[in-house]
């Protein structure tokens, strides 16, 4: 198994976050991980993107642009990512703020309406948790067990505390991810 | 005859065993020698050889080393005080100074001489001021006077086009990091003296981990000024001393002058 | 069995120098490699760990010459920058050769020339295998190509340092640098004590005692016929270096027909590049020198006598490739691909390059 992942949006939206405690879950289910952010001036407040590969087997290139799943959180990212999803691939995107959908027939599309739900739960800080939730129901890589580990693991200690928040997001997420387009 | 007078109660000066019997590479009359000696008869005097290191620059004091029998470093110009900074640190038990000329603390080495000061890093800088780059030949240093010949202002420095002799000891004064900061000559005994007398302070101040101890002598270039060794100290006194005025500056963390 | 964290190769980095018994680190931020001074102001070790000193120094020319002055008293010292940090630091990196002392530096590349790009780059090659400041010199480079081995080579760094009297380089690029990866963090060991100091570095400025003559550190002599044998004494070290402490690692090469020499990064997305010729029929392996000085040149020879084609990747417009060249002699020519500027190759675009400046020759 190897899964090989983009997460892309806005400086500020979790991104690389998101991106840190799926990997450290993978981590302490014992695969192999790695997770290669865009790094620099584009981190400030424009957009952020991470790859993260987990895999069963060592990874050799952790640079990639071909990516099974893509997590797509502003415009500027669909229009980036989407033609680097692979064939048969998975495009997961929440639509707050996209402008033009993605048109990809060969691979599955899914909506997740997290910003959404983020703001009207008053769960704004977890919003890349109700994400990461969605991801997990197309693509169980790693158990609910180990996501908690790996939130122990990400999270400072003083931040401890927000780890069942955390958890309900994931849950949330769960339940909102809806496919919109089968591959053909 | 000799045998009477080559007695213990007749010694009236013996070499302190802290310099070698390496004969020194100044020119005659060079403040150098003076200088390096009355360091060495700090540390014999206060019996820390084995708690000092030292650090040479590049200039006419590039092999100070040779003639101070404690351990040394040789420093890149302008760069002792960052070699002091760290051998301070690592080893905050030891005594450090650091040696410099004009060319080496006041133009190439003016970041590392600030930031030493403004640190306050625990040691002892001593800076030889003779207004020019001796080793090198006789070039414009950061303190050449106004109007004074070298060979890179061999008309004079033009202060238009040159820029203005710096009294960078002035800057350093006040910084909060600086304990003691004074000018010096060794053209006379009494001068030598009270320089010998702020070594001491400085020296002391790093033990009680008061700050930084800086110490200008301003002192005579005979070769690059060519001029005899009186005429140079004459030169000195009547061209110097009123720019780069002699006297302490700041005394114990508060400004005297 | 120790712990295995996920953590960015610059932090990786900075915790294994905790670990390795470091007295002194000396920096001035530059991206991307400002994490390793933060994590270690974070951590605090000379009041909460170790007693490391941690300096922010004034500039790069300043954190160097403080290295040479900690590193002349015996001290394990390091800095680390980032590719314009490095050319400043040149000056200083000349003197510790000439005055033999022991440290680490850490180069987290970045494109040039001059204020270039923050992205990833090997475009600092020469400039440390060949010296990089003036003078004959050479330092060990070690090029991690993991998490894991920035934090291996720290300790393996220093023990060469130690080793030999001479400057270690770690030159890597933010590709290591930034990424996160799992890592199993080297055992704690302590600094030295004085008494180890003067023991294990006879030569260091440690306070000149009655049992012995005073210590000098310096990179001078006048008279160059002395001059002349201090040259060729450090020959001799670095002679004895390139004939005891090369390291590379050879992927898929055992029935390869094309080989790529990479190393870095660079050489994790060849490696990817050879699964992907590999399901495409074609036998290509990678052969990574892990030590750039001293070079594989042995290994490489070998290789290039019984593969068909041979190529350097790398983010340069071609440094490696002379080395490489050089390794191989006469029998092949060797090819080349790069990016450049802080652009990396994709997989895709190096097995194109394989397939057409090697395979199809």
């Amino acid at each position: 198994m190897i899964e090989e992942i983009i997460i892309a949006g806005f400086g500020g939206q979790g991104v690389l976050s998101m991106g840190k405690i799926l990997a450290y879950s993978g981590v302490m289910e014992n695969k192999e991980v790695s997770w290669m952010p865009s790094y620099g001036p584009e981190m400030r407040g424009g957009t952020a993107n991470v790859s993260v590969i987990i895999s069963d087997e060592r990874i050799s290139s952790p640079v990639i642009n071909r990516f099974d799943t893509a997590i797509i959180l502003n415009q500027q990212s669909m229009d980036k990512f989407e033609n680097a999803v692979k064939e048969n691939g998975v495009l997961i995107y929440d639509p707050n703020g996209i402008t033009r959908k993605p048109e990809r027939t060969d691979i599955d599309i899914y909506t997740i309406e997290a910003s959404e739900y983020a703001a009207k739960a008053g769960m704004s800080k977890v919003f890349n948790m109700v994400v990461l939730g969605g991801y997990l129901k197309v693509k169980p890589l790693v158990q609910p067990e180990y996501v908690r580990k790996g939130l122990e693991k990400s999270l400072p200690a003083r931040h401890h505390s927000m780890i069942p928040e955390n958890e309900k997001a994931i849950e949330a997420g769960k339940g909102l991810i809806q496919l919109v387009s089968k591959k053909a | 005859m000799m045998e009477n007078i080559i007695s213990p109660e007749n010694l009236v000066y013996t070499k302190t065993k802290l310099m070698t019997d390496k004969a020194l590479s100044y020119c005659p009359g060079c403040g150098h020698g003076v200088v390096h000696r009355m360091i060495m008869e700090t540390v014999d005097e206060m019996g820390i050889q084995d708690k000092t290191i030292g650090i040479a620059p590049v200039g006419c004091s590039v092999l100070a080393y040779d003639f101070m029998n404690v351990d040394m470093q040789q420093a890149a110009h302008g760069r002792a005080p960052a070699l002091g900074t760290a051998i301070k640190r690592l080893m905050p038990g030891k005594y450090v100074f650091t040696y410099q000329g004009d060319g080496d603390l006041a133009a190439i080495g003016t970041a590392e001489t600030i930031h030493c000061c403004n640190r306050g890093e625990d040691m002892v800088m001593i800076f030889i001021n003779n207004a020019i780059y001796g080793m090198t030949g006789g070039q414009m240093a950061p303190t050449t006077l106004e109007g004074m010949p070298s060979s890179t202002s061999p008309y004079g420095r033009d202060v238009a086009r040159m820029g203005y002799p710096l009294r960078i000891t002035e800057m350093v004064a006040p910084l909060a990091g600086v304990y003691n900061c004074s000018r010096h000559s060794v053209h006379t005994p009494a001068a030598v003296r009270k320089l010998k007398r702020a070594i001491r302070k400085g020296f002391e101040a790093q033990a009680d981990k008061k700050g930084l101890t800086f110490i200008e002598v301003v002192s005579n270039c005979n070769s690059g000024w060519k001029k005899t060794p009186n005429d140079a100290n004459k030169w000195m006194e009547e061209n110097l001393f009123p720019y780069y005025p002699i006297g302490d500056i700041k005394i114990d963390g508060k400004m005297v002058a | 069995m120790e712990e295995v964290k996920l953590m960015k190769g610059n932090e990786a980095f900075a915790e294994s120098v905790i670990r390795s018994g470091c007295d002194g680190y000396f920096g001035y931020p530059i991206t991307p490699q400002s994490e390793v001074m933060e994590y270690l102001m974070k951590e605090d070790p000379e009041v909460k760990r170790t007693g490391m000193v941690v300096l922010q120094a004034e500039s790069e020319v300043s954190a160097i010459n403080m290295v040479y002055g900690g590193a002349g008293c015996g001290k394990r010292v390091m800095t680390s920058s980032s590719s314009p940090g490095i050319s400043l630091k040149q000056e200083g990196i000349s003197y510790i050769a000439g005055a033999e002392l022991p440290c680490l530096i850490l180069n987290v590349a970045r494109g040039g020339p001059g204020l270039g790009t923050i992205q990833p780059s090997q475009a600092d090659y020469f400039q440390s295998v060949k010296g990089g400041g003036h003078g004959d010199y050479r330092m060990i480079v070690l090029a991690p190509a993991s998490v894991q081995e920035m934090a291996d080579f720290v300790p393996l760094g220093f023990d060469l340092a130690f080793k030999y009297r001479i400057a270690v380089l770690i030159l890597t690029d933010g590709v290591i640098g930034q990424m996160m990866e799992k890592v199993v963090l080297p055992e704690p060991r302590p600094r030295w004590t004085e008494e180890e100091i003067i023991k294990n570095t006879p030569w260091a400025t440690t306070g000149k005692t009655a049992d012995r003559e005073r210590n000098i550190i310096t990179s001078l002599d006048l008279d160059a016929a002395k001059q002349e044998q201090h040259n060729y004494k450090l020959a001799a070290k670095y002679k004895l270096i390139e004939e005891n402490e090369v390291r590379c690692e050879e992927i898929q090469c055992d029935d390869a027909e094309y080989v790529i020499v990479a190393y870095g990064s660079a050489a994790r997305i060849c490696q990817k590049v050879a699964d992907l010729a590999r399901a495409k029929g074609i036998k290509l392996g990678v052969l990574r020198p892990v030590t750039l000085f001293p070079f594989p040149k042995k290994e490489i020879h070998a290789l290039a006598q019984r593969v068909k084609g041979m190529m350097s990747v790398e983010y340069s417009l071609g440094q490696m490739i002379e080395d490489v060249q050089l390794a191989a002699g006469g029998t092949l020519e060797v090819q080349f691909y790069g990016r450049v500027g802080g652009m990396i190759p994709t997989p895709e675009e190096v097995l194109e390059a394989v397939e057409n400046k090697m395979v199809k020759l």
